[in-house]
């Protein structure tokens, strides 16, 4: 099961707060991040990037991406 | 003299052969929490066009929207407070304002000030062999960001607002002093936008060394972390196919480059021969940041090279 992030609508720095609270939370595993702005999915995957999870697929959906990122524990 | 067509910092109109009239306007949303701040960062960025065409501001106009219904009125009074003492800083005098209704804060003024018509500064003038002078560091827009998040601390919150409401009246004041070939203030369109802006105005390339230019201490980590303002990658991809970026380079000094500064510094072109004793007058005058940060070269006008 991976957990879901809806930053869709918010504008920078919450989809990047909501990414790095929850990769806090979890730990490992998937997270997936949906998002509706290229800043967004850039600074999303950096976040993610920099707490050392690996972004594993960025997918347009609807008007913006899904982003999913995992770390394996 | 100059009008919409330059991308020049102000507008300047000619009244008699001593004097021209150099008339901008400037104002956003808070960038800071604390309403006095604010103020103060909004009025150093509207005058600043001043200092960047050489000129010395006159006389100030407030431009208020402020939400009057949800707000209380003490925070607009902290605004103009301000505001108001960095118009006294820079020796000019607030005469009056306008204000609306508007759900959204924002704050800026409108600025008229003088100079001489031969000593008119813009960003057409430089030339190869001239140095190019920074004079703040770069990464308010990123800090900006990083204190919306609440990721930036006491110490760093202070000091980049302290940055931030530094009037460019010292730096000007102590530019005037040299033969200055040309000048613009960087604000919204990032370092390598205002450096292309004077490549295409003045038909020369920009040739910037990435390590010599100053950069706020934070803002490498909180790029990487993703806090990025849209407008650093807006301006990214308008500029992208104007530059030559050496591999050497680290990306994330590109972000940084082209981060919108909010009452950035002034970026001075000036003959190569006198940039070493421009920077140490500077630096005398306490401005400790100021930099050479690059040069300006005959081939590919119209172009920035990054190494």
């Amino acid at each position: 099961m991976s957990n879901l992030v809806d930053a869709r609508g918010l504008s920078c720095p919450q989809p990047v707060m909501m990414t790095l609270n929850s990769i806090k939370k979890a730990k490992k595993g998937d997270i997936v991040i949906l998002v509706d702005t290229d800043t967004a999915r850039e600074n999303v995957s950096r976040a993610a990037g920099s707490q050392g999870w690996k972004v594993v697929e960025v997918q347009p959906e609807g008007e913006g991406y899904r982003i999913t990122v995992r770390k394996d524990g | 003299m100059v009008g919409l067509d330059c991308s020049d910092d102000a507008g300047v109109y000619r009244l008699t052969d001593e004097i021209a009239l150099i008339q901008t306007l400037d104002f956003f949303t808070p960038i800071v929490d604390d309403p006095y701040d604010f103020g103060q960062i909004a009025a150093a960025n509207a005058l600043s066009d001043v200092y960047a065409m050489g000129g010395k501001p006159l006389t100030a106009m407030n431009i208020v929207c402020f939400p009057i219904n949800d707000m209380d009125k003490s925070v607009l009074r902290s605004i103009i407070e301000g505001g108001l003492d960095i118009i006294r800083q820079a020796g000019a005098v607030l005469v009056g304002g306008h204000s609306v209704e508007d759900p959204e804060l924002k704050y800026g003024l409108s600025v008229t000030g003088v100079v001489r018509p031969d000593q008119l500064l813009t960003n057409a003038g430089a030339k190869p062999g001239d140095c190019l002078i920074l004079t703040k560091p770069l990464g308010t827009g990123i800090v900006a960001t990083a204190l919306k998040a609440g990721e930036l601390g006491e110490e760093p919150t202070r000091r980049v607002t302290a940055l931030m409401a530094t009037l460019n009246k010292d730096a000007a004041e102590t530019m005037v002093d040299f033969a200055v070939n040309a000048c613009t203030d960087i604000t919204g369109f990032g370092l390598l936008g205002h450096c292309l802006e004077m490549a295409r105005a003045s038909q020369v390339g920009i040739k910037l060394y990435a390590e010599k230019v100053p950069v706020i201490p934070e803002a490498k980590l909180f790029a990487s972390i993703g806090l990025v303002p849209a407008g650093s990658y807006t301006n990214q991809k308008y500029f992208l196919k104007h530059l030559e970026i050496a591999g050497t380079v680290d990306p994330l000094l590109i972000d940084i480059f082209s981060d919108p500064q909010s009452s950035g510094g002034l970026l001075i072109s000036l003959p190569g021969s006198m940039a070493a004793s421009l920077v140490e007058k500077l630096k005398e005058k306490g401005i400790p940041a100021a930099n050479i940060i690059g040069e300006v070269v005959e081939k590919k006008p119209g172009t920035i090279e990054v190494g």
